[in-house]
């Protein structure tokens, strides 16, 4: 359904996206991973007709996204990362206009259907000036959906929106996603593990890895990483946990603690507790610590990258 | 043409709610209506010098080009720098509609708006009309001998052009930048340009030059062709040049604003 080939697109002399080749299949969910600034939203904007690539193709569709513009965005849905909605316009009006763009009979009644889609149908006549985040995102989705594209395309569908509405939010891009396409952006690792079926990290325009979720997950936990803290000083410690085999990454904090990491395979954290307990320390506290997202890329940017933090 | 009219409509529905649109009708409104008023007493105290003269609406019409200048930067400034600031041009730009037909629209839109305004400033030829066949029950249909209609015709004819001209220039500025006043200092300027700097060339310059910005004066089109009854191809011509090249600019300046 989108098949993207060589992309790259630079404003000025910053490469936004360079060289992106991925594809997307009918009925699967593609989750876009990566931090701010990785290009994320420019790839998308390409896709839906936005704006033109620099350099190599793409289709949606079947179509051309340069030259079949129209034909593409016909068939597309799109979300941006800011909702574009008109305040001073009714739910249903603003459905309703969105229906006439595209030129659907019986706008009105699609607008209606689509509302209950979203669970928004008592507040059709209420002016989205006056909607919360969570519900600003819903009718936002419900415009994405109105002509019931064969592409979806959602970008951060879930940001800004509060714990419950983050839960409903993914059950509806679920239920979209099982005959359709759909390509989403996110920079929360657990979304895309929950949501997709198959994730692309995204990072300073390059595509890092692709994995399906779960593959991910068991390649990123490669590493565990341990913070650790003792009574009183902890002068030396640093240099005892080091001694530790299997240990690596040792780094004092300032607050006094200690952190370490280890490979998943073999758990050095009773090795560790032996060897500062006979050291004479006092150990009060050990646990494990998951890895940010932060930590991910700088894991899997490493070489290309020098292991600068990205922005 | 659907889309055209899809972008029109809710434009249209858009002036409605915002209180420039407000702002603007009674400006217009209170100015014509003052400008009536006055005319009719001065008429009526001077019936004597302007007997053999039919009174006309053209005081009435004629400061349409002034108020014009005025108004139609504030009507388009938001047209498409709102879109923009807003981030509904993301959603504008992705939907199955072509950049023209999107700047199109919005001109259309605002045509619309101030043809309303337009329309209601007919109750001064209906009036006057009354006043001059000695009848003034407002649903009298115009008889002869009463106004000179062809005059009132071309005037209106004149503003509707100059409305249109100005909207589409407008449009077309609104659409290159993503601030609204940049947009309506811009659009003041030019139309001040058009409308009364270009006549200073016009009268010192000798010969073809002279010639030249005489045709680029709107005035000269507005008031020594529409405003004096006549109907001529070339003035014609010089309006709807100037709503294509709105419509372009602003075309152009969308697509300019995809690449960026």
């Amino acid at each position: 359904m989108i098949q993207v080939n060589g992309l790259t697109k630079d404003y000025g002399a910053r490469r936004a996206i360079d060289n992106l080749t991925f594809d997307a299949e009918q009925g699967e969910i593609v989750g876009f991973l990566g931090p701010n600034g990785a290009g994320k939203t420019t790839t998308m904007r390409i896709l839906t007709g936005y704006m033109p690539p620099t350099e190599g193709t793409a289709t949606v569709a079947g179509y051309d996204i340069i030259e079949e513009s129209l034909e593409v965005r016909r068939r597309v849905g799109y979300l941006p990362e800011t909702v574009p909605l008109y305040n001073d316009m009714t739910a249903l009006e603003y459905l309703k206009f969105m229906a006439d763009l595209r030129h659907i009979p019986d706008a009105e009644e699609r607008a209606h259907e689509t509302l209950e889609n979203v669970n928004l149908a008592d507040r059709a006549n209420s002016y989205i000036g006056t909607f919360s985040k969570g519900m600003r995102q819903r009718i936002g989705l419900a415009q994405a959906l109105i002509h019931r594209p064969e592409v979806l395309i959602l970008d951060e569908p879930t940001i800004g929106l509060d714990p419950a509405q983050v839960v409903e939010m993914r059950k509806v891009i679920r239920e979209i996603g099982k005959d359709r396409t759909v390509l989403l952006s996110t920079h929360i690792l657990s979304e895309a593990q929950q949501v997709c079926d198959r994730v692309l990290i995204i990072n300073k325009g390059r595509i890092v890895t692709e994995d399906t979720p779960e593959n991910l997950q068991s390649r990123l936990v490669g590493a565990q990483r341990v913070i650790l803290r003792v009574r009183g000083d902890s002068d030396g410690l640093t240099g005892r946990v080091t001694k530790v085999k299997g240990v690596r990454g040792v780094e004092a904090k300032p607050d006094g603690s200690v952190e370490f990491e280890f490979d998943a395979g073999e758990d050095a954290r009773p090795q560790v507790a032996k060897a500062i307990i006979e050291s004479g320390y006092e150990l009060l506290e050990m646990h494990a610590v998951g890895l940010s997202l932060e930590e991910i890329f700088l894991e899997l940017t490493r070489e290309t990258t020098g292991g600068k933090k990205s922005s | 043409m659907r889309n055209i009219w899809t972008i029109a409509k809710r434009e249209y529905d858009h002036y409605f709610i915002s209180p420039i649109a407000y702002v603007v009708a009674f400006m217009i409104l209170i100015t014509t209506g003052s400008i009536f008023a006055v005319n009719i007493v001065i008429f009526q105290q001077n019936v004597s010098q302007l007997f053999g003269q039919a009174p006309d609406i053209s005081p009435v019409t004629g400061a349409f080009g002034f108020l014009l200048v005025l108004a139609i930067p504030a009507v388009t400034m938001r047209l498409l720098a709102d879109e923009a600031r807003m981030g509904t041009l993301e959603l504008l730009l992705t939907a199955p509609v072509r950049d023209f037909e999107l700047v199109a629209g919005k001109w259309l839109g605002g045509l619309l708006f101030i043809l309303s305004i337009v329309a209601v400033t007919l109750i001064y030829p209906i009036l006057l009309n009354g006043i001059v066949i000695g009848n003034l029950t407002l649903l009298q249909p115009m008889v002869t001998p009463g106004l000179d209609r062809q005059l009132m015709l071309s005037s209106y004819l004149g503003v509707i052009l100059l409305a249109a001209s100005f909207l589409a220039l407008g449009v077309g500025i609104s659409a290159i930048f993503t601030n609204q006043f940049a947009a309506f200092f811009m659009t003041l300027s030019l139309f001040v340009i058009l409308w009364w700097l270009i006549g200073f060339p016009a009268q010192v310059l000798p010969g073809a030059s002279g010639q030249v910005f005489n045709y680029l004066s709107m005035q000269t089109h507005f008031y020594d062709a529409f405003g004096s009854g006549s109907i001529h191809l070339k003035d014609i011509v010089y309006f709807v040049s100037l709503i294509a090249l709105g419509l372009f600019t602003g075309t152009t300046a969308v697509e300019i604003r995809r690449w960026r």
